[in-house]
């Protein structure tokens, strides 16, 4: 045990001679482990977050709407528990405090099944004070922050009203506001009305009772959707998740590098050890604590760099959780211990892994042959095979994983497969290209500058494949997400035609908003578009009514249509159904579709597919007529309004607003949505770009490191060549260009590298995530970025030791040669 | 706000965990947070909701009354409302207890008027509506049947409308035979019509229950007939009941004492019901025949202090008169005994203070307590002596605060049947 220590002592004390040497190892597996906890943490909050939605309203058991939608008078309330059904009410409506709009919920503390979160919430630890005037707002703490109110401050609304004083509790969902039911009737001016009723213990309600009870006014609902959302977000999760793994590999490359260095650079040390005595076993022993300290210093680093990552990424994953999914996420990290564990013990597996093979080397290195530093080298050969046949067998599992593979998972494994063994042929190629300089080199110097670059090239290869991993997922992503911002830039611009839409209250309140909107002059059509929700083979699917329209035969965009699609829709035998829904069910133009809509069992022919990029819904497009006949439950509440000039839509919908109030439930322009639809999708990518960059970042460190512990390393080879009458300058400038030029060969080889993951992505990975596909562009401004990207990072890597060789004294280099051994 | 954030997820939870439940006294949550009751006179148990009351924290910011025990009991809002303050030290409890600002007081010589006084009063802070029935199947067994309203008043500030209506209102139903108690209770908010009580016709309602005159009843018909409805998961009962014996006034008028220290309520009974009806227990239905007693008490005074619960009893006898009694425990002072004897033409005597002894004989162990479930009963200037023996001993209402509520009879110098009631033990 002694004796292992003390090869612990001899061998850490080389760290200190080598202090960046061990900087790179520790800050590779540092932000390795960052990113991947980071990314974790993201998810894990995001899932936490669903967890407690799903708690929020349904606690299980579903509630009660208005079967029109909107809201219903809360004497339906009174009449279900005179009959002994125990609901109990709750209005919901959102306010504006400042230019913020909030969600607020009115919930009545008394009849609230105890199961509820909410329940919990309201009831407080003053009762009393939550019921009677002026009453509580209970809010989540981050929710204090946003509105950037104290507790105990009464916020202004936007109507003039204040909300009651605010009561922070650990229990409030973030993203709303409670009160007591008779509080938020009056701040969202409903007397008397009531949005759910939430079911308690007690006799069950069925359908058929409360059609009776409230002549049809009400309807049971499925407990809210919130369920849903943990496999709705489940794609982009992975999506995280596969960008965190594919950081935390480029990560482990820095450690291989940094660690197999510092092996090599011992060896003369791990002969002493050998030589005075100590066991294989001990030296191992020795060697797997100095790499568990190391992990554990890293790890622990790295764990808390994530959580400042995720900190920082997290406001923009919970905007596009959102408004891509409606999935309210908290943007307040909370995070418990396992996180922390998993993080550091993600980073422990990770060095033990990348360190293996210099494990086992020194297990099995004869004592004698230690005496030669760069050993392995006389191996390069059996190891560039040996990498060859790791490639083709990665490569081949890419392409098994493609063709055979139906999941995300089968996508990324293709991408992560393509990666990994295009890395792993890089040394490969560049050594096949060197050579081939070599051959054609003119003068002796030069050939002496390709040979020594190849003889380099074993030193340098990981760091060039940290790089050529990095580089292709720029490539990538930034193809992708590029294709995808034109196609959905241009889609939201066709499929947005309507200047203004609105949403009434209920279908009662509908009817004089539409009697007004005809006597106005600047209104060209009031275009309904009613709908429902149902389900199809368990996922939720979108129902939509539309009447036959100019507005959607002239420009609603479609991927693919039967000739006379518009025409067959009117008739009410056809459908149209969304990219994502036909993917899932496979349907195409001409196939017939059987719906259980709760009118009867229909069958209708697909007549038109239509993208629909950004929802995680499916939908489905069908005549008006033909919605009311088979959904009689369906919203009848929303309208398109088209306009005759698109700058009446503003002054209108303020009109609209200020004649309407309350029976508007939401009114918006044309710029609007197209604001909000664009905002969804920077947001969303606002994640995968910076992901993207750190990615870049950690393969950037991985070549400075390198290249920073060769330079020592480097003398040896660069002094004979100096001792024949090379100047230092000149030698420096060599040194300098090569590294830039290896850079470029890796980025050119990169370049078609990303654009396979790029198609991977948009072929595969979109499809099984979202469920749509967006046509494939090329962007070659990118790749000179990339290009350019890679030079410059290679320069900048080069830099700090080329100076270094630079102002090497002769002396220094003289020593090689009396060092020589 | 720290406080808050300790706040177990859920104060609810420890409401009732079913809406019925089979009295396994002790395993109810409820009853290890039982209430240290402090009497308002010849307040029945569940009644500690007037002391909650009493405790008008309004006067010092911060200690409302129906805030007040939330934070530590782990309690419902319901319970808070019902347990007494026992985290208020004495002093605080006097303070508190001095007046109830802005509430009407209860004053001698107002004279109670029918059918005005049958409803709600919403100027007072606390008020129940509370029945009490001793039934027999045909074969001859026993069963007890309770129905109790509560309307609690949040402040006496002008009635506003809708949900921002400043009274509660609180249920509990119970039924008891010689094998089990089942019970259940439930909650509204007033100025909705989900509960209430309308003075003519008479009823009194919440949710599904209530207790109303019958459709068929004159207008006028006040108390004589009465309809009573409760269901639950486990049992149900519809009760017919009827008398033409006149209202019981206790006390002075209907002024009824509750301290040396001016404690009051208003307070009348109709202890005279014949009931004819049907009793639903698990799927199972009897009709059932008996008596029931109804009461009906409201007040906004404050506590006396220092006391630790009470043992209430009301006895139909074989003759055809009618006794309420009850016993204050103190702690400080000696027991407050106090009473009404009603001969069967309906005539009340208020029964002197040291007129009545009253002995527990047998206690019944129930989830970690202990209760007199047997007693000896004597009202000296009527050489009444008897003994008491409950129909069920475990008659437990493991509601938001625990309290014994069984049916009982009783054999020595007269005979009869009743109901026990039993707070803070």
């Amino acid at each position: 045990m002694t004796r292992v220590v003390w090869a612990l002592v001899a061998l850490a004390a080389h760290w200190r001679r080598h202090p960046i040497n061990f900087a790179a190892l520790v800050l590779g597996l540092a932000i390795a482990t960052a990113l991947w906890s980071g990314v974790q943490a993201l998810n894990e909050q995001a899932r936490e977050s669903y967890r407690r939605a799903a708690q929020l309203f349904s606690g299980g058991a579903g509630g009660v709407v208005a079967t029109s939608g909107g809201l219903f008078a809360q004497d339906l309330y009174v009449k279900l528990r005179l009959t002994g059904y125990k609901v109990s009410p709750a209005l919901e409506g959102s306010v504006r405090i400042g230019r913020n709009v909030h969600r607020l919920i009115g919930v009545e503390p008394m009849t609230l099944p105890r199961r509820m979160r909410l329940s919990g919430v309201a009831g407080g630890d003053s009762f009393s004070g939550f019921l009677r005037p002026p009453g509580e707002t209970i809010v989540a703490q981050q929710m204090l922050k946003q509105i950037g109110a104290a507790e105990g401050d009464a916020p202004l609304l936007s109507t003039g009203r204040k909300l009651p004083p605010l009561a922070v509790s650990a229990e409030a969902p973030a993203d709303a506001l409670i009160v007591d039911i008779s509080f938020a009737q009056s701040l969202l001016g409903k007397p008397k009305l009531l949005s759910r009723l939430v079911l308690g213990d007690g006799p069950k309600l069925d359908q058929e009772t409360l059609k009776t009870l409230s002549g049809g006014a009400l309807r049971l609902v499925e407990p809210q959707e919130t369920p849903e959302l943990e496999s709705l977000t489940a794609s982009f999760h992975l999506n995280l998740t596969a960008f965190g793994f594919l950081a935390f590999l480029v990560g482990l490359f820095i450690v291989r590098a940094s660690f197999g260095l510092g092996f090599e650079q011992r060896l003369p040390t791990i002969r002493t050890l050998r030589a005075i005595g100590v066991s294989a076993c001990a030296l191992v022993a020795a060697l797997v604590a100095e790499l568990t300290l190391l992990g554990l210093l890293a790890g622990a680093l790295g764990v808390a760099c994530g959580y400042f990552l995720a900190a920082a990424l997290m406001p923009n994953v919970a905007a596009s959780l959102d408004s891509l999914y409606g999935a309210q996420v908290s943007s307040r990290l909370s995070l418990d211990p396992a996180w922390f564990l998993s993080g550091v013990g993600m980073a422990l597996l990770g060095a033990l892994a990348a360190a293996a093979s210099g494990l086992v080397k020194a297990f099995h290195l004869p004592t004698l042959q230690v005496a030669q530093p760069f050993a392995w080298r006389e191996e390069q050969q059996r190891v560039m095979l040996r990498q060859a046949a790791l490639a083709a067998a990665a490569l081949a599992v890419a392409l098994a994983a493609l063709l055979f593979g139906e999941s995300l998972a089968a996508g990324f494994v293709s991408i992560a497969g393509a990666l990994i063994g295009a890395a792993l042929l890089l040394p490969l190629l560049l050594a096949v290209v060197l050579r081939f300089a070599e051959h054609h080199a003119r003068t002796p110097l030069w050939r002496w500058f390709w040979a020594d670059g190849r003889q380099q090239l074993s030193a340098l290869s990981l760091a060039l494949m940290a790089l050529l991993i990095a580089l292709a997922t720029n490539v990538g992503v930034g193809t992708m997400v590029e294709g995808f911002r034109q196609t959905f830039v241009s889609w939201i611009d066709e499929r947005l035609v309507a200047e203004a839409y609105f949403e009434a209250a209920s279908a009662e309140d509908a009817q004089p908003i539409l009697a007004w909107l005809q006597n106005r002059a600047e209104v060209a059509a009031i275009l309904p578009t009613w709908r429902t929700q149902m389900k199809i083979a368990g996922g939720p699917v979108e129902v939509f009514g539309t009447q036959p329209h100019e507005t959607y035969r002239a420009h609603f965009p479609l991927l693919d249509a039967a000739p006379d699609a518009w025409a067959r829709l009117a008739r009410g035998d056809g459908v149209m159904v969304s990219e994502q829904l036909a993917r899932r069910l496979k349907l195409r133009v001409g196939s017939m579709f059987e719906i259980a809509a709760p009118g009867g069992l229909w069958r209708a022919e697909v007549v038109g597919v239509y993208p629909d990029y950004g929802n995680p819904k499916g939908q489905l497009r069908v005549d008006l007529d033909a919605l009311v006949a088979h959904w009689p439950d369906a919203l009848r509440t929303n309208y398109s309004l088209r306009l005759r000039a698109p700058q009446d839509a503003a002054p209108l919908l303020h009109d609209l607003e200020a004649q309407f109030g309350a029976k508007i439930a939401r009114a918006i322009d044309q710029a609007g949505v197209k604001e909000i639809s664009i905002g969804v999708f920077e947001r969303t990518f606002a994640v995968t770009a910076a992901l993207n960059t750190l990615t870049l970042l950690v393969s950037g460190v991985a070549l400075l490191a390198t290249l920073m512990t060769l330079g020592n390393l480097r003398l040896a080879q660069l002094a004979p060549v100096w001792a024949l009458g090379v100047p230092r300058r000149r030698l420096a400038l060599m040194e300098f260009f090569r590294l830039p030029l290896l850079a470029l060969a890796t980025a050119a080889f990169a370049l078609p590298l990303g654009l396979v993951m790029a198609w991977l992505l948009v072929a595969v990975v979109n499809v099984e995530a979202f469920g749509w596909r967006v046509p494939f562009h090329v962007f070659p401004g990118q790749w000179a970025q990339v290009l350019a990207l890679s030079v410059v990072t290679a320069l900048a890597a080069a830099a700090i030791p080329v100076l270094r060789l630079a102002r090497t004294a002769p002396a220094q280099l003289l020593k090689v040669f009396a060092d020589e051994r | 706000m720290n406080d808050r954030l300790r706040l177990p997820a859920c104060p609810w939870r420890a409401r009732v965990s079913k809406f019925t439940q089979r009295v396994m006294a002790g395993l109810v949550p409820a009853i290890h947070a039982a209430p240290q009751p402090t009497p308002l006179g010849r307040f029945r148990s569940n009644r500690n909701i007037a002391q909650r009351l009493g405790v008008d924290g309004r006067d010092k910011p911060g200690h409302d009354v129906l805030s007040l025990s939330l934070k530590r009991w782990r309690v419902p809002i319901a319970a808070a409302l019902l347990l007494a303050p026992a985290l208020a030290d004495a002093d605080e409890f006097s303070t508190l207890s001095r007046k109830a600002p802005g509430f009407t007081e209860v004053a001698p010589g107002t004279p109670i008027v029918f059918p005005r006084d049958f409803a709600a009063h919403p100027g007072f802070r606390i008020e129940w509506w509370y029945l009490t029935a001793n039934l027999r199947d045909e074969a001859g067994a026993a069963y007890g049947a309770q129905w109790t309203l509560f309307r609690i008043g949040l402040d006496a500030e002008k009635e506003r409308e809708g949900f921002a209506n400043q009274s509660l209102w609180m249920a509990h139903v119970a039924a008891t035979s010689a094998g089990e108690h089942l019970f259940t209770e439930t909650l509204a908010r007033g100025g909705v019509g989900q509960a209430g009580v309308e003075a003519r016709p008479f009823r009194a309602f919440i949710d599904d229950w209530s207790m109303a005159a019958p459709t068929d009843a004159p207008p006028d018909a006040g108390l004589s007939r009465l309809r009573v409805k409760a269901r639950d998961a486990a049992f149900a009962y519809d009760l017919e009941l009827v008398t033409d014996k006149p209202i019981v006034l206790h006390g002075d008028g209907g002024y009824s004492r509750k301290s040396d220290r001016g404690q009051a309520s208003y307070y009348f009974s109709q202890p005279f019901y014949t009931v004819a009806g049907a009793l639903t227990l698990h799927d199972r239905t009897f009709k059932v025949t008996g008596e029931a007693w109804l009461d009906r008490e409201w007040s906004s005074q404050p506590l006396g202090q220092g006391q630790k619960g009470w043992d209430w009893l009301a006895l139909h006898l074989a003759t055809g008169e009618n006794v309420m009694l009850y016993r204050f425990r103190s702690e400080s002072e000696p027991d407050y005994f106090a009473g009404t004897w009603i001969a069967a033409d309906g005539a009340a005597q208020p029964l002197a203070r040291d007129d009545t002894i009253m002995t527990p004989l047998a206690q019944t162990p129930i989830g970690d307590k202990s209760l007199p479930t047997r007693w000896r009963v004597e009202v000296k200037s009527r050489a009444l002596a008897i003994e008491t023996r409950p129909l069920n001993a475990q008659a437990y209402n493991g509601t938001r605060s625990g309290y014994w509520e069984g049916p009982i009879d009783f054999k020595g110098s007269h005979e009869g049947r009743g109901y026990l009631e039993m707070t803070g033990y």
